[in-house]
């Protein structure tokens, strides 16, 4: 009886086994089916919430409009008016200004800190308990994150009250708040994770070995960065490069609220067509940030071949 | 009424609903509203849509409480809402419409027209709105839009209107109106402020601020540069191209020279600014005004010499509204128009269109002081019960009259909007 029972869950699972006889029977999927059945999920989600939305974008920036309605046409108009005001070009200087500016700060940050969570922590609790601290402020929304800092550094903020109070200043320092300097300081905030994220993820995938080598092989400890860690981290450096720039050209929120409405992004442009009902301009708007940063996507995955470096 | 409330009260606990049909019952005998047989319309659901200000819970719980049919109010905020009304006016059924809105929406088959006979409370409805008129029979000034622009159709399709000129078919009701003004920071600006021309004194560099709105945020700088005697203007509420650019030149001027610490774009942000002093001067909203007060910080919404920025919203019932459920909806917009909405919105700082009607739900030390111009005789709540003013304060600006009596210019949409778009565009990326 025993025996019995024991077995018979065996038994079971030989029965198990025969659908699997069976589906192996099935006539063996061609290659090229098995690559659009993997494909397709990604490129159904992709088609309907960003190839159809993007058409649409691309058919009503060329339409007609006024107050009352938007009318089917084929006009060059609103691109015409786009490129030719100097508000574009200043308004696409500025938020390149902001990139780049951002990108090189949460670089600098973003590399230090992955460095040393990767190489300095030795424990893993700790190291987690690191990321983790890195992590939580996260879980809260952007826009609080970046209200927050506005009764910091207020004219009346907290920041103010102590510089004035250690004597360092005798009065508020205006800068602080509706400034570029505000926007930054919050940009950095907001986004110097992205850039950990990726490059603690490279740095983590180097072979300690190489360092040692390179230890071994007479390298100062700034030789190794520069000759083997950061060569090898260039896939993060770039994915991180890439989530930064596209956020900074894409935001809206912080530079409107951060700079007191006092400088503008391409988005925030967007927007006031927008609130005024101006679809097709705004979608010509649209259309042509969405080739901007592709353009620069494309120019960043040049440099470094992502796709390649994440196969290893 | 008691007695009868009490044995209604018996069946609400046999079905939901059943209260709300009795109570239906009990206020037509009370207001005397033509009431509907409470059986056909205690399923009738009307879906109200409006911007925060006034699209607010409490009068759908009441209108429902006192109607026997359900009103369901929903807040949208700006653009959103218009789209809205414009692409989806099927999922509402009325709407709070501003007179601005009013202007994108006539002639697209969004709203119909309101028979005049049906509305109870023509009458009592100001003359400002009916007529653009004061009361002492003065004509109001016409800048911008003005509610005899847009309130009386041509026919019963409501989809054209006249000039002005009075018909048997309204567009929508008029409900709530206001003058806006600077708001300021009475213990930080050091001087007398006086004049719209002040947003732009050198004494306020770095302390002042607007509203980062092209259609309205161009006009309270229209009244400074005129104010200022820096640029004249036909008319400020429907600028030509030259205007705009005059305009829009000056501000881009303005910004240089650091006058703006900020520009604002939601309630919030105007609250904030003032109450952390970051802005001494700058354009605002009534309820704004009060929300910095309740926190104990000074802010006076200040009169001005040129006159007030008028706005003023309707209620439009929408194009599919048919049968039962527009009989509802003229229900619900004499009720709207009756005195409880008026009342509600008079305790933050808006007017009624019918303000005989919002009396009637004020106390009287209520009344005197909101509408009065008097000092209050004891303190003043709002809708929601918070402490907005000690017994003794004074309201700004005054009486009712003395208020809406000198609008100069009302919210606006302009016919060279295209144009004016792009170029606060250039102003707010300079």
């Amino acid at each position: 009886m025993n025996v019995r029972q024991l077995v018979s869950p065996w038994s079971a699972g030989a029965g198990a086994a025969m659908p699997i006889e069976r589906r192996r029977a099935l006539p063996k999927l061609p290659n090229w089916a098995v690559s659009w059945l993997q494909v397709g999920p990604l490129a159904a989600i992709l088609l309907v919430l960003f190839v159809l939305p993007t058409v649409l974008f691309l058919v009503v920036s060329f339409f007609d409009y006024d107050r009352v309605g938007i009318y089917p046409a084929f006009l060059l108009d609103n691109y015409a008016e786009l490129l030719t005001t100097p508000a574009t070009l200043r308004v696409y200087v500025s938020s390149l200004k902001f990139a780049a500016i951002v990108w090189a700060l949460t670089l600098v940050i973003g590399f230090s800190v992955a460095h040393f969570l990767v190489f300095h922590v030795r424990s893993p609790i700790l190291r987690t308990i690191f990321f983790l601290l890195c992590a939580i402020p996260f879980w809260t929304s952007g826009i609080i994150r970046t209200i927050a800092w506005i009764p910091f550094l207020g004219r009346n903020g907290a920041f103010n009250q102590i510089l004035m109070a250690t004597g360092i200043t005798d009065r508020p320092l205006e800068f602080l708040l509706f400034s570029d300097f505000a926007v930054i300081v919050t940009y950095v905030h907001l986004f110097t994770l992205l850039m950990i994220g990726p490059i603690a993820n490279s740095l983590a995938k180097i072979d300690p070995a190489l360092i040692e080598a390179a230890r071994d092989a007479g390298a100062s400890r700034w030789q190794t960065l520069v000759g083997v860690i950061i060569p090898l981290s260039k896939t993060g450096i770039a994915l991180g490069s890439i989530l930064v720039f596209t956020q900074v050209m894409g935001d809206y929120f912080v530079v409107k609220t951060m700079s007191g409405g006092q400088s503008a992004s391409i988005v925030s442009m967007l927007s006031t067509e927008i609130q005024a009902m101006q679809y097709p301009p705004a979608a010509a708007n649209a259309m042509v940030l969405v080739v901007f940063v592709a353009v620069m996507v494309g120019f960043m995955m040049r440099v470094v071949d992502v796709r390649k470096e994440l196969v290893k | 009424m008691p007695k009868r409330t009490r044995g209604l009260t018996r069946r609400g606990l046999l079905q939901a609903g059943a209260a709300a049909i009795g109570a239906a019952g009990g206020s037509g005998a009370i207001t005397g509203f033509p009431t509907i047989w409470a059986q056909n319309i205690k399923d009738v659901v009307l879906r109200h849509a409006g911007p925060p200000v006034t699209a607010i819970p409490a009068i759908a719980e009441q209108a429902t409480k006192d109607l026997g049919f359900t009103v369901q109010m929903q807040a949208v905020e700006n653009a959103d809402l218009l789209n809205r009304f414009l692409s989806q006016s099927s999922t509402i059924d009325c709407a709070d419409v501003s007179l601005v809105y009013m202007r994108y929406i006539i002639g697209r088959n969004v709203l119909q027209a309101i028979p005049l006979a049906k509305v109870k409370y023509w009458d009592q409805t100001i003359p400002l709105f009916t007529k653009g008129e004061y009361p002492d029979g003065r004509k109001a000034p016409q800048q911008g839009i003005t509610p005899t622009m847009i309130l009386y159709a041509t026919d019963a399709t409501g989809q054209k209107v006249t000039d002005g000129k009075q018909t048997e078919w309204l567009t929508a009701v008029p409900t709530v109106t206001n003058g806006d003004t600077l708001g300021i920071r009475p213990d930080l600006v050091g001087q007398k402020v006086d004049s719209w021309a002040d947003l732009l004194s050198p004494a306020f560099k770095g302390k002042a601020a607007v509203q980062d709105n092209p259609t309205i945020g161009i006009i309270d700088v229209a009244m400074a540069l005129e104010a200022a005697g820096r640029v004249k203007y036909g008319n400020k509420g429907n600028m030509t191209k030259a205007e705009i650019d005059k305009t829009v030149d000056s501000m881009l001027e303005i910004k240089k020279s650091g006058q703006f610490r900020s520009f604002w774009t939601t309630f919030d942000q105007s609250v904030n600014l003032m109450a952390s002093g970051e802005v001494v001067i700058q354009s605002m909203w009534s309820p704004a005004v009060a929300a910095v007060r309740s926190r104990g910080i000074p802010c006076t919404f200040q009169p001005l010499k040129e006159g007030y920025r008028g706005w003023g919203y309707t209620l439009g019932a929408m194009k599919h509204v048919d049968g039962l459920k527009r009989d509802c909806f003229y229900e619900y917009m004499n009720w709207y128009t009756g005195g409880f909405e008026g009342a509600f919105i008079a305790r933050q700082g808006y007017y009624a269109a019918q303000p005989e009607n919002a009396r009637k739900f004020l106390t009287p030390a209520e009344w005197d002081y909101w509408y009065g111009g008097k000092p209050a005789a004891t303190d003043i709540y709002s809708p929601f019960g918070k402490l907005m003013e000690k017994a003794g304060n004074v309201r700004d600006g005054g009486s009712f009259w003395e208020r809406l009596g000198n609008i100069a210019v009302w919210n606006s949409v302009m016919d060279e909007d295209r144009y004016l778009t792009r170029r606060w565009n250039e102003f707010v990326t300079s």
